[in-house]
């Protein structure tokens, strides 16, 4: 039975591995050929005017300043708001209200740190001797001391953000509408992984020991075999190889993607610094002599000059 | 237009309530008001580009090629190979729905293929069912649908009931930006020649004469005459305004609405005062006489097909550095694209303001500067003597137009600009401006008359804001810095918030510039009173 498990995990792995290299790669192959930021700040322009450098960077380390926002904090989703509708028979021009609307991106937040800290924890199970930052952060994570064993912060607030995020697409008719089965699919593997997990810690207490003995095995490439492994923890595991092996497939990877994003990434420098198209290619273009002689008669009719000196004109490209 | 203008109250009423039927088997009806004209026969054959036919969108046979599917998927496959940023956007996006809110043609419609997730979706369920594994093992549950022509006709109905702005891909976490997905939207519909009139067709007149509006070298030439005639009416002074001469300092670009079009005359007007008053060295060229480029809303190539005249014009013309007038996509592209495409600008020179001196280091590839750039750094300098009292008749708020506030971060220079020629200047909600700024809902070639009733939809959020503060501060004029704008933004303002003009930040300026020489003003720009007395203050 274990030596099932052994295998679907590590196959799992190495598929998420090699997928998030493989997408990774993919978009990586496909160019870049133009500058397309977008630009959520003052430009960097005249001297007087202070340039807002990481809303619309025009150096590389406002470029890595915008991407840790977006990627640790999530600057853009922050922004949200929420357009008040206008309620039958209001005025028909009436103040347009967008509400401050951070749900969103708190549940987001909690969502996605948890899930960090979460995976940093189980580092416990993979690693010896546990790395210092690794015990203090778990330390930290059931710093409330309540119940035994300690109750981590983490496994409620990923529980109640899975459900936030699953509510309001069941709610919200238009969120409801446009949500695909695979959305659902997404957050209901998160919330088998997260599900069992928090049954395997706090209902059938698993024996830790053996669970490290097996971990500890697997990360050294000397799997031992786990005597006992029960039905919850039959269920965890398959749930996190699932999981793995699904991720790179589906949209929950834009977790790799999102350090790509062109419009986040690139620095609003592009009149500054010439941005090269590697598959920049000549087009027809309509030359000047090809219009000066369309238009010789009218030219000379209004007094314009008729330029007749030979022009390298249509070089471009 | 004139005909049939749906009633205010009727538009205003929008139904948020999804469809009971999925998105995927809900074929969309081209009713009247809705969509624009497809482009004729001939100015698809002047371009050359694919099935030239005369055909409308709401015939029910489009005439397409017989293989159009495998022309479709075959440049699906190559455009995936060429943007960094529609293969990731086509795979990364979790369907939050942050975005959904933040288009003005969803808030305007409440059509939920006009949020920006169901927008790009109508191009993901296509790439997952012939480019992923899974689309083309589970179908449907896998978000993935065939491409048919109902699918083909649902992406012309949408990705032309998108103006490109960009608003959403500032609140996506992803920075998945709607404007790229709609541009190679359009490049696949184009492939089979489904493009719209009032796209092709200016791209088409740009091409031959060298600007949108189709005007001879010898037209342009009488504009630009009237317009000095103009001045000199105004102010007493005779202005000389140069064409093709060779070995100016400066070429000026400017969109052709500011020499044909009204109220973007009476920017072209303020252009030609500061210029004057500064004393700078410049010259038009008949040629490069659009700055505007519609290529940029039917495709990558056509972009650049029409922006290579600006640098050969330059090159040709010997001048050192080039000056670009008020227009917003005009400013994407050259911000953006320009350089890349049709530089390096190497035969310029970095810019340097004749005036004070400043060299513009911000521009030092691309060789092209902002004439709000330029004018701030005038009046920053004090080189502009102004007297605001002038536009004392205005009492002004900024409408950030999409592409020079989101595609480049111009901001502050026109702000700094209007609080120096304004003594009434009141910003809208700041939900509502600068990064977050809503769009006229008509722009990306979207502003036929045809089309009225969707541009009333997407343009009544910014319409709301301005309505706003109006009641707070008696805003009577709207200053942008886009001909599109200005062309759209008095029809849509008229619509719901009537007596609200438009005017462009230089007409602004051209009001306030007293200038060496000149006779006492008693009217401005327009030809209206000045001081408490008259016009409308």
């Amino acid at each position: 039975m274990s030596l099932a498990f052994t295998f679907a995990l590590y196959a799992s792995a190495a598929v998420f591995i090699c997928g998030i290299a493989w997408r990774v790669w993919g978009w990586a192959r496909s160019p870049e050929p133009f500058r397309i930021p977008t630009t959520s700040g003052q430009q960097r322009s005249l001297a007087g005017i202070a340039p807002s450098r990481v809303e619309s960077p025009s150096t590389g380390f406002g470029v890595v300043g915008r991407m840790c926002l977006e990627v640790f904090l999530f600057r853009s989703l922050f922004r949200n708001t929420a357009f008040v509708r206008g309620t039958a028979g209001s005025e028909v021009c009436p103040r347009p209200v967008f509400l401050e609307r951070k749900a969103l991106w708190l549940g987001a937040m909690a969502l996605h740190w948890s899930l960090l800290v979460i995976v940093a924890r189980h580092l416990r199970l993979f690693v010896d001797p546990v790395p210092r930052a690794v015990a203090a952060l778990a330390a930290f994570d059931g710093f409330f001391e309540v119940g035994t064993p300690t109750w981590y912060a983490t496994d409620a607030i990923v529980a109640v953000a899975l459900g936030y995020l699953l509510a309001r697409r069941l709610r919200d008719p238009l969120l409801r509408y446009l949500t695909l089965p695979a959305d659902y699919m997404a957050l209901a593997a998160l919330m088998a992984v997260a599900g069992t997990g928090i049954v395997l810690r706090y209902v059938v207490r698993v024996d830790l020991v053996t669970v490290r003995a097996y971990a500890l095995g697997l990360a050294a490439f000397a799997p031992v075999p786990l005597p006992g492994i029960g039905l919850w923890l039959a269920l965890h595991l398959a749930a996190v190889s699932y999981l793995l092996a699904v991720l790179p497939f589906t949209k929950m990877v834009h977790a790799a993607g999102v350090w790509l994003s062109p419009t986040r990434n690139q620095a609003n420098n592009s009149r500054r610094r010439r941005h090269v198209n590697p598959w920049n290619a000549p087009v027809a273009v309509h030359s000047y002599e090809a219009w000066r002689d369309q238009f010789r008669d009218k030219l000379l009719a209004a007094g314009l000059p008729v330029d007749e000196t030979p022009h390298d004109g249509h070089s471009q490209g | 237009m004139a005909q049939q203008k749906p009633d205010p109250a009727q538009l205003a009423a929008v139904d948020f309530t999804p469809p009971r039927r999925g998105w995927r088997d809900l074929p969309v009806q081209f009713r009247k008001g809705t969509y624009n004209y497809a482009t004729p026969r001939r100015h698809v054959e002047a371009l050359g580009l694919p099935n030239p036919r005369d055909w409308q969108p709401h015939d029910a046979d489009w005439n397409l090629p017989s293989d159009w599917k495998r022309i479709i998927l075959d440049g699906m496959k190559e455009r995936l190979e060429r943007y960094r940023s529609f293969r990731l956007f086509m795979d990364i996006c979790v369907r939050c729905g942050a975005c959904a809110d933040k288009c003005h043609f969803y808030l305007g419609s409440g059509d939920p293929r006009n949020t920006p997730v169901l927008r790009a979706e109508l191009l993901r369920s296509v790439y997952r069912r012939y480019f992923t594994a899974a689309g083309r093992m589970f179908g449907p549950l896998a978000g993935a649908r065939d491409l048919t022509e109902d699918v083909l006709k649902e992406w012309f109905y949408y990705f032309y009931q998108c103006t490109e702005c960009r608003r959403c891909s500032v609140f996506c976490p992803y920075g998945i930006d709607t404007a790229e997905i709609t541009m190679i939207g359009r490049e696949l519909l184009s492939l089979v020649g489904c493009t719209i009139q009032w796209v092709v067709e200016p791209a088409a007149n740009c091409y031959r004469t060298g600007n949108h509006l189709g005007i001879q070298p010898h037209g342009f030439k009488d504009s630009l005459e009237f317009a000095a005639d103009e001045l000199e009416e105004l102010t007493g002074i005779r202005i000389d305004i140069p064409i093709d001469r060779k070995g100016a300092e400066v070429l000026l670009v400017v969109p052709s609405a500011d020499y044909f079009g009204t109220p973007h005359y009476y920017t072209l007007l303020g252009y030609l005062m500061v210029l004057h008053e500064a004393c700078v060295d410049y010259t038009f060229s008949a040629f490069a006489s659009e700055g505007g480029n519609f290529g940029l809303f039917a495709s990558h190539e056509l972009m650049k097909r029409l922006n290579g005249k600006i640098y050969s014009e330059a090159r040709r013309l010997g001048v050192k550095w080039i000056l670009g007038g008020e227009c917003g996509h005009m400013w994407r592209v050259i911000h953006q694209y320009m350089d890349t495409m049709n530089g390096p600008a190497d035969f310029l020179e970095v810019p340097v303001s004749p005036v004070t001196g400043t060299r513009f280091d911000h521009a030092a590839s691309t060789k092209m500067v902002h004439v709000c750039e330029f004018t701030a750094d005038l009046i920053a300098h004090g080189k502009l003597s102004l007297d605001r009292s002038r536009n004392d008749h205005w009492n002004v708020t900024f409408h950030d137009s999409c592409n020079p506030a989101r595609a480049m971060g111009l901001y502050e220079e026109p702000r700094l600009i209007l609080r120096s020629v304004l003594n009434h200047f009141h910003e809208m909600a700041e939900d509502t401006i600068r990064e977050r700024t809503l769009c006229c809902g008509s722009g990306a070639g979207l502003g036929t008359d045809e089309n009225f009733e969707m541009r009333m939809r997407g343009g009544r959020p910014r319409a709301m804001a301005v309505h706003d503060v109006r009641t707070r501060h008696g805003t009577n004029c709207v200053a942008c810095i886009c001909a599109i704008d200005k062309a759209t933004l008095p029809p849509l303002l008229e619509y719901w918030v009537p007596g609200v003009d438009v005017a462009g930040v230089h007409e602004l300026v051209g009001n306030a510039l007293v200038m060496t020489g000149e006779r006492p003003r008693t009217t401005d720009l327009r030809g209206e009173p000045l001081g408490e007395g008259g016009g409308r203050a």
